[in-house]
């Protein structure tokens, strides 16, 4: 694991300082990655320019959810986001030159092109949930503490599931790349707003099915003690880590899988 | 009546228009996931426009099934329109670098009809492989509000392909600072986000309050989905369709023409400078 | 105890062809078709054959790249594929059709960033940067990003690369397609003197004999996924190729030379071409020649992969065990 990292570490720094020898262009990328990301937020703030509640949520809840969900994803995205592009990868050969390497393949494939510029998304999220922790009503107590960092963490780990799985699928269908992309800007999207103004199945579907909800709408409830909508046990509050396990552990098996699948059916 | 002068002029542009068409037909499953993408953030969106009506039910004059039948068709112009980028310029602008592009002045079609035609075919494509599907997904989960005569059916098609050419116009001219930037990015950058926000991709344009909603309305990129939209719902009738038309169509010839003035400056530094 | 155990090793793929409108038939392709060898270490090895033969196919199972479909393979007592980490460090690979490199980074850069990635000590890889700087010509274009230098700038720094880290191993495919006759010398004479030097084990797959015939005198012919031949490179001249030409230039037009021992089978004005044995060397009769006949210029022509196989099934001769 340790082996993992400082390979990680050193593939990517390579990128990260070919980035910064064009200054400019990496601070204009950047803002405008800032920019482009933040534009969801600012649809928000429209919106509450005319009305002062979403599903029974104020601004600055909803800035919870939001921020806490962007931070995450933009924080997988810049460390995994590159595994996107193994189905081009494998279809013009260029992966194989990664597995003759001590590197696993999917540290290759993520350091490889490391976009700096990816921190731009991070930042707006951080902002976001900097500005939603200041200012929603949440009763601080040491509990509610731990969980928000608890929150920060595991939704991190499932949408960093969520990219792997995204590429994994490209070993079995080259062409995939856009549809792992809909599950992770999609589940980014739908847990930017509270779930109340989702329908119920709906609401069912991202808890048991694919668990993006807890990403940051059950830890939330909790950090707002507020009642559950849909009438969900509240245990679901607590099992943000658990479920981030679970995810990293099935991703891994599926990953596994597929490099398997590759290196014995090749293309 | 044509004169045989200008049916030779057509007729490749006409090819070359089928064959744009023909080549993004051939992209079958980037078709099929970019339709998966438009179906879920069609959904996602339309609830919370759902929440956000519910809780003023009138805004901007919309109703709910007005504001949801927004979201489709919002989803469904996307990649017609290039709300986001995409089309025809991340070939323009390679070749800009790559420096083929003098070939490419030199074409007996002339520059611009040439690239437009490209466009045209390929937005055709995405009309048919992608718009047309989105709705459909959208019908069968929403109540959606459909046009009512084949009037409004034609209108909200010529909208949109005048949508496109707008579209057009703001993306070449985008792509040609290529010729004077070392790096165009940040110009690329902010015209997606401009696209993607102005366009009312992101939130339908009569939300926006006050002088900003103004400003907003008048800007170019309300041509690409907000027009079309106000004809399909029904909010422009009669006269206010021929004026929204107009819009596009100023907004079209305006940018076109800035176009065709960029060309030839770019021209000359191409001739004068080697490129 | 061999250093590379290959036993009867099968690799499959499965294609699939459009057959009418709508049905696609899946057909099974044997790259590789029950091959066995042993090398041992400090050995250098030929592998040569046509295009498509599964040469490439072999040196990605040797890596641990691709899984074999049967049949088992050992290298260092490991299996590649499923200890790949583990050999990567202990080999060096040299793709000939694509780089290992890292295209934007100047040469210099890639070389760094191997030496951490497989902990080079720092003694080591001075003594080794500095000797395949010289040796190979880099010093010239190590700080060229690797996307502007030549193919054959490129292939140096590959092979540079591939043996930064004192590997045991090294798996060369194709290193000298597309390099001109002056560069493809300058690497065989590198090859041969890194392997005197350090006894490392070379594989080097090929289709132009004349890369084996200097670095090895040992040469393995696959073809269609079979091993055709597993021995000698003499043997092989003597099976596969009866005689080699040599392609005389003389200053003038002359009658047809007469050489002891070779047969002048064509002559175009100045130029004539002569075949003797191919078992032979072809110093006596270049000596000859230069002693009897004003010669403007020399080739000697091998015959070609295609030609030495066909003759070996002509010949009915069975593959090495």
């Amino acid at each position: 694991m340790v082996e993992s990292i400082r390979a990680y570490v050193l593939l990517s720094g390579i990128w990260v300082r070919s980035t910064m020898a064009y200054r400019t262009s990496f601070v204009i990328m950047t803002v405008s990655q800032f920019a482009i990301t933040f534009v969801d937020f600012v649809a928000l703030l429209v919106m509450f320019s005319r009305v002062d509640q979403l599903g029974g949520f104020s601004l600055s809840e909803i800035a919870l959810l939001y921020g806490t969900s962007s931070l995450a994803l933009g924080v997988a995205d810049l460390a995994l986001g590159n595994i996107e592009h193994l189905g081009r990868r494998v279809r013009d050969g260029s992966f194989d030159q990664m597995l003759i390497r001590p590197v696993p393949a999917l540290v290759s494939m993520c350091a490889d092109r490391f976009a700096l510029r990816r921190v731009g998304r991070v930042g707006q999220g951080a902002l976001v949930l900097g500005w939603a922790l200041l200012n929603a009503p949440v009763d601080w107590t040491a509990a509610r503490v731990v969980m928000t960092m608890a929150m920060v963490l595991s939704a991190t780990l499932i949408f960093a599931s969520i990219f792997v799985l995204g590429g994994a699928i490209q070993f079995w269908s080259s062409d995939s790349a856009e549809v792992a992309n809909a599950f992770t800007y999609g589940g980014n999207f739908l847990t930017q707003y509270p779930m109340a103004i989702y329908p119920a199945e709906l609401v069912r579907g991202v808890t048991f099915l694919i668990p993006v909800a807890f990403v940051n709408w059950y830890p939330t409830l909790y950090l707002l003690d507020r009642p559950d909508p849909f009438g969900f046990p509240s245990v679901l509050r607590f099992l943000s880590p658990a479920v981030a396990v679970l995810v990293v552990a099935v991703t891994g098996l599926v990953w596994r899988t597929g490099l398997r699948r590759y290196r014995s059916t090749g293309s | 009546m044509r004169t045989t002068g200008e049916r030779q002029r057509l007729g490749p542009l006409a090819a070359i228009a089928g064959r744009s068409f023909q080549r993004y037909a051939t992209y079958r499953t980037a078709t099929f996931a970019g339709l998966f993408t438009n179906a879920m953030f069609g959904v996602f969106v339309a609830y919370t426009f759902i929440a956000l009506w519910s809780q003023k039910p009138h805004l901007g004059g919309y109703d709910r099934t007005d504001a949801v039948t927004f979201v489709w068709i919002a989803q469904a112009l996307i990649m017609p329109v290039a709300t986001w980028g995409g089309g025809f310029q991340a070939d323009f602008s390679e070749r800009i670098r790559s420096g083929d592009i003098a070939i490419d002045l030199y074409r007996p079609t002339g520059f611009i009809p040439w690239w437009l035609a490209v466009d045209l075919g390929r937005a055709s494509f995405h009309f048919l492989g992608r718009s047309v599907p989105t709705i459909m997904v959208g019908a069968l989960l929403f109540d959606l509000r459909m046009p009512a005569t084949a009037a409004t059916w034609l209108l909200v098609v010529l909208a949109a392909y005048l949508a496109v050419v707008v579209s057009f116009g703001i993306r070449f001219l985008v792509s040609l600072t290529a010729f004077w930037l070392l790096d165009s990015q940040g110009v690329e950058q902010v015209a997606t986000i401009l696209g993607m926000f102005c366009s009312g991709m992101i939130l339908p344009l009569v939300v926006f309050p006050g002088l900003a909603g103004d400003l907003l309305r008048g800007a170019p990129w309300a041509a690409f989905i907000q027009v079309p939209a106000d004809i399909w719902l029904g909010k422009r009738t009669g006269f206010a369709v021929a004026r929204g038309v107009a819009f596009q169509v100023g907004w079209a010839v305006l940018l076109l023409g800035a176009s065709y003035v960029a060309l030839r400056r770019a021209e000359h530094k191409v001739v004068v400078q080697g490129g | 105890m061999p250093l590379i155990e290959v036993d009867d090793v099968r690799r499959e793929f499965r294609i699939r062809r459009k057959s009418g409108r709508l049905r696609r038939t899946v057909h099974t392709v044997a790259a590789v078709d029950g091959i066995s060898f042993a090398i041992d270490a400090g050995e250098v090895v030929g592998y040569i054959g046509p295009n498509g033969a599964g040469k490439s196919t072999t040196i990605k199972m040797l890596t641990g790249i691709l899984v074999p479909t049967a049949g088992t393979i050992r290298v260092a007592g490991l299996e590649p594929w499923r200890q790949r980490t583990t050999l990567a460090r202990r080999m060096g690979v040299v793709f000939g059709q694509r780089t290992t490199l890292w295209w934007d980074l100047p040469l210099r850069d890639s070389f760094d960033l191997l030496r951490r990635i497989y902990r080079v000590p720092p003694d080591r890889y001075r003594a080794n940067l500095d000797e395949f700087t010289e040796t190979l010509g880099l010093a010239e274009f190590l700080d060229t990003p690797v996307r502007q230098l030549s193919l054959g700038q490129r292939m140096r720094g590959d092979i540079a690369a591939s043996l930064l880290h004192d590997p045991e191993i090294v798996y060369l495919d194709e290193p000298t397609i597309g390099l001109d006759v002056v560069s493809k010398s300058a690497l065989r004479a590198f090859l041969q003197r890194i392997h005197d030097e350090r006894n490392i084990t070379i594989l080097l797959t090929t289709h132009d004999l004349t890369d084996i015939e200097q670095l090895s005198s040992r040469v393995m012919v696959i073809d269609h996924g079979r091993m055709v031949f597993d021995g000698r490179l003499a043997e092989l001249r003597r099976i596969g190729g009866a005689s080699r030409t040599l392609v005389v230039d003389l200053t003038e037009p002359r009658a047809p030379v007469r050489l002891a021992g070779a047969t002048t089978v064509k002559v175009d004005g100045p130029r004539q071409w002569v075949t003797f044995p191919a078992e032979s060397s072809a110093a006596p009769y270049v000596a000859a020649l230069a002693r009897d006949y004003p010669l403007a210029d020399l080739a000697i022509l091998e015959p070609s992969i295609e030609d030495v196989i066909s003759r070996i099934y002509a010949e009915g001769i069975p593959p090495s065990p």
